[in-house]
């Protein structure tokens, strides 16, 4: 079993310009993972399965995990001009001064591949990859033509998640119906109100169901179909 | 049999770096019939279509639909604590509730590095090793049914599956849907009437293997349908992710049992029966032979039971929170790899909770094993995968 460390390595002298980072897991299990970066992951991908030494030719597991925008709020230490009255005299002072502001975190959606060596009995060797951001930029290249388990799994997280995988050849949703609009395992997801208990949605059902698609506070929050 | 082994030769070979199937020509004289073999066909073994064109009676294309059943439990389970979701687990693979729990609680104890006390992991071996055997008896009588020996070889299967059953039922209170295990341990302690009563049941299972193996292994109408049909390569089978009885029918030595030693299986001996061929009779054949290594390693815990606490001391029950961080647990369930993929924020539910199933994954490849056979054959290449749709669904 070779650390992540050193298949970081390996990697590395393989793929020019991987872009291969460790994410390391605090938990003690002590399944840390490598991160790739999209526009190399076939080429990694590639060589895993391929290398002798490693040998990576099973594919085990591939999910989806949502990461929705973070708000994060911080204390900040700035500077600024503060008038103050110093000897009777009113002035202008550079202070530091704590401030909290608020910053937010865009999320990202994240696919997660886990990798066993049928060859060499080692594993898991965990790859991530993330996309760009949760709405418009959710592309992320397909591992189905280097691991054909990968089919009917990235299937399911195009379906549950919603990320596009370029090059798959079969990218239809798994699971839920092909008429169906969202994506259910995000974490923002609003189901939709029991419309199939009502054939005829009209009037004061109506204004329920539209009242519970558009919550109040959150105008348009277009979550939900 | 011999036609539909001429038809196979006229699937081409896959080309180099795409690894699909290759559809085959239609003979062009004649028109393609489309079917749907499901969603309530018999041999679907609950809600499952295949959408099959056929070419007279040879299938030259068949996708299935899967998601009759899906009732997101993952989204479900992201919800709800962690002990919350283990009865659900028994819904899964509902043939196989035990080894269900056994997955999901290895993967927790990955996660939070809980230790399980000798007895326990004595009580999860018998308990697996029971249903291991019993999933792989209403298998093969499941899939002879569908060979059109209607009721006997899987009548034969239930009268042992219900013995073991019972012994279920007399341990946790469910047949089937057991509950039993724990983070760190297991629900319940087996009196020593229980463990008599194992033995007592143990012992008379090689009898009901030997009568299965004579009334089938050598059937000359079985070996005639099976011999030959839905051949897996191996090198397909590892990349395609077939795992369990399916991979080792196509003679790829892998038995997470042995690999990983997860729990305390590397005190047993037992072997891993390998097949040559990769076709339907070998896939039979396999979990015949399992069967036999199940009653071994049976009789090997029943005789070497510590007794001891089943619980770790340290385990909570309530107030459960792991600390930040993932784990990926696995364990060879009677049908395939069983994974669950954990990730914890450090709260009382888990941020993601994720089921590899063995079922959904051993389909990948049902269109490769089917083209270019008999739509009769089907049935057979599918019965024989062994899937329940608990778990292709979820």
């Amino acid at each position: 079993m070779k650390t992540v460390e050193e298949i970081k390595a390996a990697i590395e002298a393989a793929v020019p310009g991987a872009g291969v980072e460790i994410v390391m897991n605090p938990s003690v299990s002590g399944q840390h993972s490598l991160r790739l970066a999209p526009s190399c992951a076939i080429d990694v991908a590639k060589f895993l399965r391929d290398d002798a030494e490693l040998a990576l030719d099973f594919l085990s597991n591939v999910t989806g995990i949502d990461w929705p925008d973070k708000e994060i709020t911080e204390k900040v230490k700035v500077t600024r001009p503060v008038s103050k009255t110093v000897e009777g005299v009113e002035k202008t002072v550079e202070e530091v001064v704590e401030e909290t502001r608020k910053r937010l975190e865009p999320g990202c959606l994240e696919a997660v591949y886990h990798l066993y060596s049928v060859a060499k009995k080692f594993g898991p060797v965990v790859l991530r990859m993330r996309t760009i951001d949760r709405t418009d930029q959710v592309e992320l290249p397909s591992l189905t033509p280097i691991w054909r388990s990968a089919e009917f799994q990235e299937r399911e997280v195009f379906d549950l998640y919603g990320i596009v995988f370029t090059g798959h050849p079969d990218l239809r949703r798994l699971l839920m119906w092909d008429a169906f609009k969202d994506h259910p395992m995000r974490r923002d997801y609003r189901e939709p109100d029991d419309f199939e208990y009502e054939p005829t949605a009209h009037d004061d059902v109506l204004k329920r169901a539209q009242e519970h698609q558009t919550p109040t506070g959150q105008p348009g929050s277009g979550a939900g179909q | 049999m011999s036609e539909s082994q001429s038809h196979s030769a006229t699937v081409a070979e896959r080309p180099e770096g795409w690894n699909r199937p290759v559809l085959i020509q239609p003979s062009g004289d004649g028109e393609l019939l489309e079917v749907a073999m499901g969603p309530h066909h018999p041999s679907t073994h609950g809600v499952f279509r295949m959408d099959v064109a056929l070419d007279g009676e040879r299938v030259i294309r068949l996708k299935p639909v899967f998601g009759y059943l899906h009732r997101n439990h993952e989204k479900i389970a992201e919800g709800i604590s962690y002990l919350g979701s283990m009865p659900y687990t028994d819904r899964l693979d509902y043939i196989c509730p035990i080894t269900n729990n056994w997955a999901y609680a290895l993967a927790v104890e990955k996660l939070t590095g809980q230790e399980v006390p000798e007895r326990a992991e004595y009580l999860r071996v018998i308990l697996g090793e029971l249903t291991r055997f019993q999933n792989h008896a209403s298998s093969i009588g499941f899939l002879i049914q569908e060979m059109g020996a209607s009721g006997t070889p899987l009548m034969y299967a239930f009268r042992e599956r219900e013995k073991i059953l019972d012994l279920f039922e007399k341990l946790t209170g469910a047949r089937m849907m057991v509950n039993y295990m724990r983070f760190g341990g297991c629900r319940v302690d087996a009196s020593p009437a229980w463990l008599d009563a194992t033995r007592k049941v143990v012992a008379g299972l090689p009898q009901f293997v030997d009568e299965f193996d004579r009334l089938l292994s050598s059937n000359e109408i079985l070996m005639a349908r099976t011999q030959g049909v839905g051949v897996l390569k191996a090198d397909l089978a590892v990349n395609a992710g077939v795992t369990g009885p399916m991979l080792r029918a196509s003679g790829v030595n892998y038995d997470i049992r042995k690999v990983d030693g997860y729990g305390i299986y590397n005190r047993f001996n037992f072997r891993v029966p390998l097949g040559d061929h990769g076709d339907v009779y070998d896939r039979f054949m396999i979990r015949l032979l399992e069967m036999r290594e199940s009653i071994t390693i049976l009789t090997q815990a029943l005789k070497d039971i510590p007794s001891g606490p089943i619980m770790d001391p340290k385990a909570r029950l309530r107030g459960f929170r792991p600390k930040p961080g993932e784990a990926y647990g696995r364990i060879e369930a009677p049908k395939g790899e069983l994974g669950f993929y954990l990730i914890s924020d450090g709260g009382p539910n888990p941020y993601r909770y994720r089921i590899r199933p063995p079922s959904l994954i051993n389909l990948t490849v049902l269109e490769d094993m089917c083209l270019g056979h008999d739509v009769a054959d089907v049935v057979l290449i599918f019965g024989s995968v062994d899937i329940v749709l608990g778990e292709v669904d979820r």
